[in-house]
């Protein structure tokens, strides 16, 4: 016999809004800068919100990072390492984010946060949800959906990290360790590079998010939703010589077209000399973070995923 | 009417591409003419790639010490080798030996310069100035030859300015600069549309080596005339970005009280000037920390006369 039973949680209330984590994505940079100038459209009474800029190193140099991914390394390891002259800038850093919102795991962490990053990727607005069980989540992204589509501004797409159903670790990103990690990717755009429209619409993502958790604040109970997520499957990278030099490109095909379905027999990719290299998998998959830069040399061309739906029954303020 | 010009053949070509490290077209494409060359070769000539800044492109950045593009100026060709000089100056006097001397007889007949930029600039053609007939025959053979396409001209040189591009150290050159793309991204279709101006470019040499008479014409060009920098806070950090209706709009007319920026607080920043410009490089990557939200042109019509090899 199983019984089910709702645990009441404290509501969300200490909110941060990371930008920066990666130096050359402008738009969050240039809004959390903003926000910390003149921060009312961010308030919301009885919430703290707090924005950051994560990475202010290479912010200055507009570069991703300046020793490794900051996003990478919020495990245990790192985070409990000796502070030394010569550990990485970003493993420095991540221990004092940590110390300022975190601790990881614990009940003085901050209770949400949002990682603002943006991609090459032709990707539109995208929520990245870390857990297919956090109904909280669920829920804002189902309201920040809604919102977005009654005011006619953008499609909004959701995809799952792979890991989701592994326990703790694993999750190593900059926001991980919230209680609701909340990352929103905004493409495309250029590194270096600040565009109005990829800027308005990151903002529109946070205000409907701000809306939603004072709504939830207040005690406003959401009726059960159902949302479309893309899971992530498999990485795929370039075709390489044996040199490990990239010998095609993403096909013409491909390019721009995240999230559209990708069948067996659809090229993937051109090699230099003309030739088309076509998808082989039996199964219909839609692949996203197609051609972003950042990602040659993680050796992924773009990943594929999979299309779910995740329904959430109760109110989160139940 | 101006007379026939004669100009010397064209029989030493060179390709460069990585003169900015993250402008991937240029790269992988001079790096598959490094493994199959045939493509780069004519009955008259045989055009020579090499990688122009390979530490830059190793990191996939702009530029390792200075922007090896604004490097081939006297200043630096001329200068002593040192210790403490960035990796680009030392490049610079390299490339300057390799194919120069700049301004030198046994400098190269021709150097092609291959980038891209994340503004919305199309296939543009870049040359220094209008006086140089060869390239702005090739500009026009392009125009009139290659696969359909926008194929703006640009002629980047201010009058009395020294040239100081890495085309500038061969006899002859001309810039291609394709976008949008992001840095450090390659993308197949422009990929593919720099390999066939790139064909058609040295499909014109061969056919002026053999001795075709190219005709006097006509042509619009772009004439740089100066920049516009972002709005910034006295910190100087940015207080707006470029409008969303400038966005984009590259080679388009932009008219006094037109939308030029728009700021963080949502107000809007209106074109001051008295004339009509035609803005280009809007919102480029790598003007940033150039100051350079836009470069200003006008739009001018140019008298090319006719052309034949000695
Ligand atoms: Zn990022
Ligand atoms: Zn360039």
């Amino acid at each position: 016999m199983t019984s089910c039973s709702v645990v009441l949680e404290a509501p969300v209330r200490r909110v941060a809004i990371f930008g920066g984590t990666h130096g050359n994505e402008l738009s969050g940079v240039f809004l959390v800068k903003h926000w910390q100038k003149n921060g009312a459209e961010i308030q919301r009474s009885g919430l703290q919100v707090t924005p950051f800029i994560t990475n202010p190193r290479a912010v200055k140099k507009c570069t991703r990072y300046i020793d490794c991914d900051l996003n990478r390394v919020f495990d245990p390891d790192n985070l409990g390492r000796k502070v030394m002259e010569d550990i990485p800038y970003e493993v420095r850093k991540a221990q004092e984010i940590n110390n300022l919102f975190g601790p990881k795991g614990s009940d003085v962490a901050y209770d949400l946060i949002f990682d603002l990053h943006n991609t090459t990727s032709n990707m539109g607005g995208t929520l990245i949800l870390e857990n297919s069980r956090n109904d909280f989540i669920i829920q804002m992204f189902h309201y920040i959906k809604v919102k977005l589509i009654l005011n006619k501004l953008l499609h909004i797409y959701f995809y799952m990290l792979l890991k989701d159903c592994i326990p703790v670790q694993g999750l190593n990103y900059t926001d991980s360790w919230a209680k609701h990690p909340v990352g929103v990717e905004v493409g495309p755009q250029p590194q270096g590079v600040l565009r109005a429209d990829i800027l308005d619409k990151m903002r529109k993502i946070i205000k409907h998010g701000l809306d939603f958790i004072y709504l939830s604040f207040l005690g406003e109970e959401f009726p059960p939703c159902t949302i479309e997520v893309y899971r992530i499957i498999e990485k795929v990278d370039y075709p390489r010589n044996k040199n490990d030099e990239i010998i095609a490109i993403i096909h013409p095909c491909l390019q721009d077209q995240d999230w559209q379905p990708l069948n067996k027999g659809d090229p993937i990719f051109l090699t230099c000399d003309g030739e088309t290299i076509a998808y082989e998998g039996d199964s219909t998959v839609y692949p996203t973070f197609v051609n972003e830069a950042a990602y040659y040399e993680k050796k992924q061309a773009f990943m594929k995923t999979v299309k779910l739906k995740l329904t959430h029954a109760l109110s989160p303020a139940s | 009417m101006a007379a026939l010009q004669r100009l010397q053949p064209v029989r030493r070509v060179a390709v460069s591409g990585g003169t900015h490290g993250n402008e991937m077209s240029g790269i992988y494409l001079v790096k598959h003419w490094l493994r199959e060359p045939s493509a780069l070769q004519r009955d008259s000539f045989s055009a020579t790639p090499f990688l122009t800044n390979p530490l830059a492109i190793e990191r996939c950045v702009r530029y390792v010490g200075r922007d090896l593009n604004r490097t081939f100026t006297k200043q630096f060709l001329n200068s002593k080798a040192a210790r403490d000089e960035p990796y680009e100056v030392q490049r610079a006097r390299e490339i300057n030996h390799l194919y120069g001397p700049k301004g030198s007889a046994e400098a190269f007949d021709f150097l092609f310069e291959l980038h891209n930029t994340t503004a919305n600039v199309g296939a543009c053609l870049i040359a220094s100035a209008q006086d140089n007939l060869l390239p702005m025959h090739m500009c026009h053979f392009i125009q009139t030859h290659c696969t359909p396409g926008y194929y703006p001209i640009l002629l980047y040189n201010l009058p009395d300015q020294e040239t100081y591009s890495i085309s500038s150290v061969a006899k002859h050159g001309l810039a291609f600069e394709l976008g949008p793309q992001p840095q450090g991204v390659l993308r197949a279709d422009l990929f593919t549309q720099m390999g066939a101006l790139m064909a058609c470019a040295l499909d014109f040499i061969d056919l002026f080596n053999k001795g075709t008479t190219f005709p006097a014409f006509e042509m619009e060009a772009y004439r740089f005339i100066g920049s516009v920098d972002y709005p910034r806070h006295p910190d100087g950090e940015l207080c707006a970005a470029v409008h969303s209706k400038l966005q984009d709009k590259d080679f388009l007319p932009l008219r006094p009280g037109d939308p030029i920026f728009q700021t963080f607080s949502g107000e809007e920043i209106l074109y001051q000037g008295h004339t009509t410009i035609y803005p280009v490089f809007i919102n480029e990557a790598a003007y940033y920390e150039k100051k350079i939200a836009f470069n200003k042109t006008e739009k001018c019509s140019l008298s090319i006369p006719a052309l034949q090899r000695e």
